[in-house]
């Protein structure tokens, strides 16, 4: 977390954006990061901060559908930007909710321990998989490699997204 | 023995939660009117502090206290007292706290802290361990903790052990073989940093949301914490969030703690103190170095004739539960494989370097890295097989080793052959490397470590309440802490497997010491052991009270039931006088009578029963509870002696490596490990154990290590301090457990959470070795090093 000047306790700006599908109107300090915004203001708690550096990939959120580290950006950079976080993924309706695939897939296969890697592993995961409907178990590791892990050794991890991706319907020719 | 929940892989109970992010850990808490801590860290490794001012940083406007020891009751810390929650005359390390800020939010309370001014007069500083025990060194501590002049370094502290006959067990030795091997300072780092929230009622009382593994040792620390401040008789109620990681960090109370404590009674507001990543690498406590050095002999056939081992400690400059590594050290130093004569000797050293505390496997992963690296040099100088010469010289069930462990089951012969067999060893040693400038070796490397608790306090209990409610829920009370590792997961399958009451109507509730009786903490690879074992013990507790209620209600409901709904069937009711307790059985929430399991209208829903029992006159409601204390002893430090675990976890770890002779890059190939696990309770947990501890042997054998330079911490970052990832752990990983059954373990389960990273440094380095016949003593074994190993012409 950068630290900002109190004496500067500064004019804040307007900022728009879409959440999860829905429309934010918020108003924001120009150094505020997103991960503050989305955690502290908008309490979407499910981002994580693991390093406050871009280093583990723990608050990996998606803006216009690529992965970022939300603790490395600034809040008005996702202006007018569809930013979807852990809280975005599973369909929720009168009904109750529905994992997305991915998730459902980290929970079959045991890849989930302490938890807190695990928000920033699926969004990443939701993205690459976009992207690589069928992939090689090195190119899952390699789409992984700015995802740490401390407990589980990520073989299950692994696992999982090679789960997903069997699993996901729009994947060609399966 | 056939189960119906143990042994398959059902879905992780916290799983879902986690990977819908909605698993709250204490970055993610707040209470109302809550305050921001903030500590301000010393600028030098040893200094006098001559003075400190405060006034800018308390006229920033959002600051609400700002504490330093001029105006704080005194609070120490550390099982020695040796620590203080903020220094008075003096600093030890760099990571000494000087004062602390409580403000209106995190920002303000970081520049108040930059706003402090501290005057220090530097002292010449001690770093290594050698160095501070030199006759001349500067003293870290001046006094103990009673305030009288002490004259050295070495802590207070005998960690010992000798048995048979050491001058003996040499003459008789054929093949003697020394060595030296060092290990690095390395952090935990929990992807979830440390943080707490303090907060205080009207009465004086505590409740504290800590990140720990041990909340009633804490609720003890933190009660006399209290008293220090003139609170004596006020009680620390400590709730336990989502851990976010824990690996030893929460098995000691921290000095962050102690100082959200004094700030939310200085300013009457909860105050949140939460480390980030730069602090937490800086100034939480790391798994200390160590330096062992070791001597075996065999004969000429490869028996074990003696063992002779000597540690140095780091320890850094304050006490903590790290300090006691020797204590688990003891147990491979003397009892992993059969060797009748032995000696341990240890030396613990204050230094001014950052202080030491636990890390998984607590000293075994030290003291076995020496001790199996040398093993494989005693195997080469016998020249007998690696794998032979453990088989000789195996453990085996029913032996009480020179420490006086007594070994109820072990599997250790069987692993040694199966991982052996799964890596291909023959072939694989002997391939010819000649030539190549990628060599390619296999090794392998045993362990011992406690499979039934560790007693290293003089209660090793946990205890378990266990209530059900009008709709045949069952609520789960325990003191013991799920970190990620599965516990809740397994404590819930087991008292399906216990009750008869489906895992989907078992609730684990949050562990909290003021709903949760006593448990000494997660540690020692204990969590399920004794959790289990309680559970099991009040599930015994919760029939005896269900089927004793059964032996009225269930005639009466079975006969009406009958009436109403069975009236035209064929069948009739089985005899329903004089029933006992024993002739009930509950399976899937249904009692009914062992002599008639299938009987198709003479069983009982649970909740009917229950409801039965409450709405009664004089009626009751069930809750039970259980205390479980293994069957061990607290040994005797100075002597070394003392069954300390009521069974012990036995594996084999082996390891295909490719080594790059020109840049010095090791490649794992392939990876066999064999466990001798007892009883598999969960498949999917049980190998998420193995492989993530698997992970974290790999970073502590080949990249990782917390650089210091006069005591100052080089690398607190992702960047420069290199854990495995994705990439790294790109090669397979044949598991297989041993069942061995044992006779204390729940359902013959013993503790795993350790062994897996325990001997992974020395079966890599052991097949480094067989790949290019240089024998590594330090890690991490980077490349630099191996290069370097490679061109220093062997001796």
């Amino acid at each position: 977390m950068t630290t900002r000047s109190s004496s500067a306790l500064q004019v804040s700006q307007p900022l728009s954006f879409t959440l999860n599908g829905h429309v934010v109107h918020h108003q924001v300090a120009p150094h505020a990061l997103l991960l503050d915004v989305l955690r502290d203001e908008l309490e979407h708690k499910g981002t994580k901060e693991g390093c406050g550096k871009g280093e583990c990939g723990a608050c990996t959120v998606l803006v216009n559908g690529r992965p970022v580290n939300a603790c490395i950006t600034l809040a008005l950079e996702v202006e007018d930007a569809d930013v979807y976080t852990i809280e975005g993924l599973a369909a929720h309706d009168a009904h109750g909710r529905a994992l997305s695939i991915v998730q459902q897939a980290f929970v079959e296969t045991g890849a989930v321990q302490c938890g807190f890697c695990m928000p920033g592993m699926i969004m990443t995961t939701t993205h690459f998989l976009e992207h690589n409907p069928n992939p090689s178990t090195r190119q899952i590791r390699v789409a992984l490699a700015g995802n740490l892990c401390r407990c589980t050794g990520y073989h299950q991890i692994i696992d999982a997204i090679a789960l997903a991706a069997r699993t996901n319907p729009d994947r060609g020719g399966a | 023995m056939s189960f119906r929940y143990l042994g398959l892989d059902a879905e992780r109970t916290d799983a879902a939660n986690k990977a819908i992010g909605q698993t709250h850990y204490i970055h993610d808490l707040s209470r109302p009117g809550m305050l921001f801590g903030k500590i301000k860290f010393s600028e030098h490794a040893h200094a006098r502090i001559l003075n400190i001012d405060t006034s800018k940083a308390e006229a920033l406007p959002g600051v609400r206290a700002v504490l330093t020891a001029a105006n704080t009751p005194e609070v120490r810390l550390g099982f020695l007292r040796d620590n203080f929650a903020l220094k008075r005359d003096k600093v030890r390390a760099f990571r000494d706290e000087v004062a602390a800020v409580a403000a209106i939010d995190p920002d303000i309370a970081a520049e108040a802290v930059e706003l402090i001014e501290v005057e220090y007069e530097p002292l010449p500083g001690v770093f290594d361990p050698h160095e501070a025990l030199a006759p001349n060194a500067p003293l870290v501590h001046d006094t103990d903790a009673r305030g009288r002049p002490v004259t050295t370094n070495r802590l207070p502290l005998e960690f010992a052990h000798e048995s048979g006959d050491l001058d003996d067990g040499r003459s008789k030795s054929v093949h003697i073989v020394s060595g030296t091997y060092t290990t690095p300072l390395i952090q935990q780092t929990c992807m979830g940093t440390a943080g707490c929230i303090a907060e205080f009622d009207t009465h004086q009382n505590l409740t504290i949301w800590a990140k720990t593994q041990i909340p009633f040792l804490a609720q003890r620390d933190f009660n006399r914490a209290l008293a220090d401040m003139g609170l004596k008789g006020r009680n620390s109620r400590v709730i336990v969030p989502a851990l976010g990681g824990g690996f030893g960090t929460g098995l000691d109370t921290h000095v962050y703690e102690y100082l959200s404590i004094l700030l939310a009674y200085a300013t009457g507001r909860p105050v949140k103190v939460l480390y980030n990543r730069d602090e937490e690498f800086a100034n939480l406590s790391p798994r200390q170095s160590s330096e062992v050095t070791i001597t075996q002999g065999c004969d000429a056939e490869g028996n074990l004739t003696f063992r002779d081992i000597h540690v140095l400690q780091d320890n850094g400059a304050y006490a903590s539960w790290g300090a006691t590594y020797p204590s688990v050290m003891l147990m491979p130093a003397t009892s992993l494989y059969r060797v009748q004569n032995v000696r341990f000797a240890s030396d613990l050293v204050y230094t001014n370097n950052t202080y030491a505390q636990a890390m998984r496997g607590y000293g075994n992963p030290e003291l076995t890295w020496a001790l199996e690296s040398n093993l494989d040099d005693l195997a080469t100088a016998a020249n007998i097989d690696p794998v032979d010469i453990r088989l000789r010289n195996c453990n085996q069930p029913g032996e009480t080793t020179p420490m006086g462990l007594e070994i109820t089951t072990c599997a250790l012969d069987q692993c040694l052959e199966q991982a052996a067999a799964t890596i291909d060893w023959d072939a694989k040693r002997a391939a010819n490397n000649n030539g190549a400038t990628k060599k390619r070796g296999v090794g392998l490397a045993s362990l011992i470590h406690v499979g039934g608790s560790g007693r290293i306090y003089r209660s090793d209990a946990s205890g378990i309440i266990l209530r059900l409610d009008d709709y045949g829920n069952l609520y789960v009370y325990s003191g013991s802490v799920e970190m990620g590792q599965g516990l809740h997961t397994a404590v819930t399958r087991t008292l399906a497997e216990a009750t008869g009451i489906t895992p989907d109507h078992i609730f684990i509730n949050q562990t909290d010491t003021a709903t949760c009786p006593w448990d000494v903490g997660t540690h020692a690879s204990r969590g399920a052991f004794v959790t289990c074992n309680a559970a099991i013990l009040a599930a015994a507790k919760l029939h005896e009270k269900l089927f004793s209620a059964a032996c009225d209600i269930f005639p009466a409901e079975i006969t009406k039931q009958h009436k109403k709904r069975c009236a035209d069937a064929d069948h009739h009711l089985p005899e329903l006088a004089n029933l006992s307790p024993d002739d009930f059985h509950l399976l899937d929430n249904r009692i009914s009578l062992k002599s008639a399991p299938d009987h198709p209208c003479a069983h009982l829903p649970v909740d009917r029963l229950l409801r039965a029992m409450h709405f009664t006159d004089q009626g009751q409601m069930i809750t039970v509870e259980a205390f479980y204390d293994p069957p061990s002893v607290l040994p005797d430090w100075e002597k070394g002696y003392g069954n300390m675990s009521a069974c012990y976890t036995f594996g084999t770890q082996a390891v295909e490596v490719e080594v790059d002779t020109e840049t010095g890059d090791v490649t794992i190939l392939d990876v066999a490990i064999a466990l001798d696990v007892g009883r598999v309770l969960h498949p999917k947990a049980l190998i998420g154990q193995t492989l993530g501890a698997l992970a974290q042997g790999i970073g502590y054998a080949l990249y990782e290590k917390v650089h210091t330079s006069q005591g100052r911490i080089q690398n607190p970052n992702f960047t420069d301090y290199k854990i495995p990832t994705a990439v790294e752990m790109d090669f397979p990983v044949n598991i297989h457990f041993h069942e061995t059954n044992d006779p204390h373990g729940p359902f013959g389960a013993k503790g795993i959470g350790e062994p897996g990273l325990t001997p992974t440094a020395p079966a890599i380095s052991n097949a480094i070795f067989n790949a290019t016949g240089i024998r590594l003593h330090h890690l991490p074994m980077t490349p630099e090093s191996i290069v370097s190993a490679l061109k220093t012409p062997s001796s």
